[in-house]
């Protein structure tokens, strides 16, 4: 029995989504993600069953992992109850700890995602907190994006909204004692210290591709992986 | 199966929904793409229903979009939503009812893994208790805030000033919906017509009017796919998905969708604008989109509400095709205004897809 299988069967995620594998490919059906980019979520999940270190270590480096959306189509309809989207879960959970996302184009966009969303959630109490997200970086938004950005506060008013106001209601300021309770829990068990390995192994893959990277949003490094696809990723 | 047998089939999947007493809980992607959606939700729960429900000011993200793209161990969400729970908990309340699709996806996820895994509750309760000194019971019940207008549609068709019929030829509207991945598929027990026969929405379109379509990408994900939409290399993957769906449903010619999760109306409201930059494509009537409607505006909107007071002014896609088909009596010229008839300026017209104003 491989390592890096030992470690993905202290997760629950595996757990509760690996049982037994007939390899009959529903979830490959289903998956839309599968219908998109070079994916296949029977063969990650015959992979894990097999319990092949040395096709797992390569999973977890790869782009691969980063493909599923993680809409769970897979758990409706697999005949055996299993749930290849939790499967990646475990494999994602373990590439971070591991320092191995940063081996893959798709892996190395976890560090946009931890200082906009784990910024926010941390910051502001919301997942997204979007005044000032504008349609430079999400065009698909449109001009009337641009016309509530330029008018943020009054639209929110206008449709009784609480904006950073006290109290209940939509996006109001969350107060800071609950706040600290929430960067408490996040110190407490363990998100902290995945935010702390995104960012040290990002730092060292960005060193290592002689690209500047800051604690700002809009270095080299954060704008690369924010945009770069090599256009390998797609099913012909 | 004979088509009676399947409209009815949804019955065998029925949940309990509190009747009142709730503790409400907010959406962070309705809040930011929908503002007008929750203080809507809230009119009707309190001012129509008279139903009790309570929001405590210091509830926070349940993390879920963290947890889903993967940034957030389960141990963190597991206790932030411990703390949901301990607010709600501490105001003596039992019903929970959020507002969000991934977060009831969620809050059935972590309750499920607590009754097949006793140890890892215990190891919850100690997280939270030495975090913040909180206790929590889990929830008697929950249901998200769209299974709750579910329950009380007929009172709220009894209640309205207009329906979903076209006030010219007095035939139903023909309505899409979507209930969003995270309500049913994870776990269909837990969602109004299980996954297979979703009717949450069905049952609010049928009871208020309208003629549901069953077009056969019904089911499929709207695109969002948290990291696959968040980070922009990856958005392809998003607009194909939107396309998929929308190719599937033009023939069926919709006049409106209405959607259940707070994610999915942005991403069919913001993809038809997309497409139609893209690909010249436009899925509406004379160059313009389909409307796509949360189901607490849907619900204003038969109440008689002002379509500008419950936020419809924010869409993409010009619902005034949808309010004229209608018959409800709106004023054009307040759309684009602030409080005390501040005027705001119009937003720029796309390239492709019309707007009518």
């Amino acid at each position: 029995m491989g390592k890096l299988y030992d470690k993905l069967t202290q997760d629950v995620h595996l757990q509760e989504g690996l049982k037994a594998c007939i390899n009959c490919g529903t979830c490959t059906a289903i998956c839309p993600a599968a219908e998109f980019y070079n994916y296949d979520p029977r063969e990650i999940t015959n992979t894990i069953q097999l319990r092949d270190d040395e096709k797992i270590e390569e999973l977890l480096k790869s782009d691969t992992i980063w493909y599923c959306g993680e809409c769970m189509s897979c758990k409706t309809r697999c005949p055996r109850e299993n749930t290849p989207g939790q499967i990646i879960m475990a494999l994602r959970a373990l590439s971070q700890e591991l320092g191995y996302f940063t081996e893959s184009e798709k892996g190395r966009q976890q560090l946009y995602i931890k200082r906009t969303i784990g910024g926010w959630i941390l910051n502001t109490g919301y997942c997204l907190y979007l005044e000032g997200v504008g349609t430079d970086g999400h065009p698909e938004q449109g001009p009337i994006w641009d016309w509530r950005q330029k008018h943020w506060s009054d639209v929110m008013a206008r449709v009784g909204a609480n904006y950073k106001g006290k109290g209940t209601g939509v996006l109001r300021k969350i107060p800071d004692e609950a706040l600290k309770e929430i960067r408490d829990i996040f110190e407490a068990t363990g998100a902290n210290e995945r935010f702390e390995k995104i960012e040290k192994h990002s730092a060292k893959k960005a060193k290592e591709l002689g690209m500047k990277l800051d604690d700002k949003n809009n270095n080299e490094y954060i704008k690369h992986i924010f945009s770069v696809n090599n256009n390998h990723h797609n099913k012909k | 199966m004979n088509s009676e047998a399947k409209k009815t089939i949804w019955k065998n999947y029925q949940k309990e929904i509190a009747d009142d007493n709730y503790f409400y809980l907010r959406s962070c992607v309705r809040q930011n793409f929908f503002p007008g959606a929750e203080p809507t939700f809230l009119r009707i729960m309190k001012e129509e229903l008279q139903k009790d429900i309570y929001e405590d000011p210091g509830h926070t993200t349940c993390t879920g979009i963290g947890y889903h793209t993967d940034i957030v161990p389960f141990e963190t969400t597991m206790t932030i939503v411990a703390r949901q729970f301990a607010l709600m908990t501490s105001h003596g309340y039992k019903n929970l009812v959020p507002s969000c699709i991934t977060s009831f996806g969620l809050y059935s996820e972590v309750i499920d893994t607590w009754n097949h895994h006793p140890e890892i509750l215990k190891r919850i309760r100690q997280n939270l208790k030495k975090a913040t000194g909180r206790e929590f019971e889990i929830p008697k019940n929950l249901a998200h805030s769209s299974d709750i207008i579910y329950k009380f549609r007929k009172e709220i068709a009894a209640k309205a000033k207009y329906k979903l019929i076209n006030s010219n030829t007095g035939e139903p509207l023909k309505v899409v919906e979507h209930i969003g991945c995270h309500y049913s598929k994870m776990f269909p027990s837990k969602g109004v017509g299980g996954a297979e026969y979703p009717y949450v929405l069905v049952g609010m379109i049928e009871s208020w009017g309208g003629e549901l379509i069953d077009y056969p990408e019904r089911r499929h994900c709207c695109g969002f796919g948290f990291r696959q939409y968040l980070v922009q290399a990856n958005r392809g993957f998003t607009f194909a998905c939107t396309k998929k769906k929308f190719e599937s449903m033009e023939p069926y010619k919709p006049d409106m969708i209405i959607t259940n999760c707070p994610g999915c109306p942005m991403f069919l409201d913001k993809g038809q604008y997309a497409i139609s930059e893209l690909e010249g494509k436009t899925y509406g009537q004379d160059g313009m989109g389909i409307p796509v409607f949360t189901f607490e505006e849907v619900a204003g909107l038969i109440m008689g509400y002002d379509p500008w007071d419950i936020g419809l002014q924010v869409h993409q896609i010009s619902v005034e095709p949808l309010l004229n088909k209608m018959g409800i009596n709106y004023d054009p010229e307040k759309k684009y205004l602030g409080i005390n008839g501040k005027y705001l300026g119009k937003p720029v017209s796309p390239n492709v897809l019309k707007t009518c104003c």
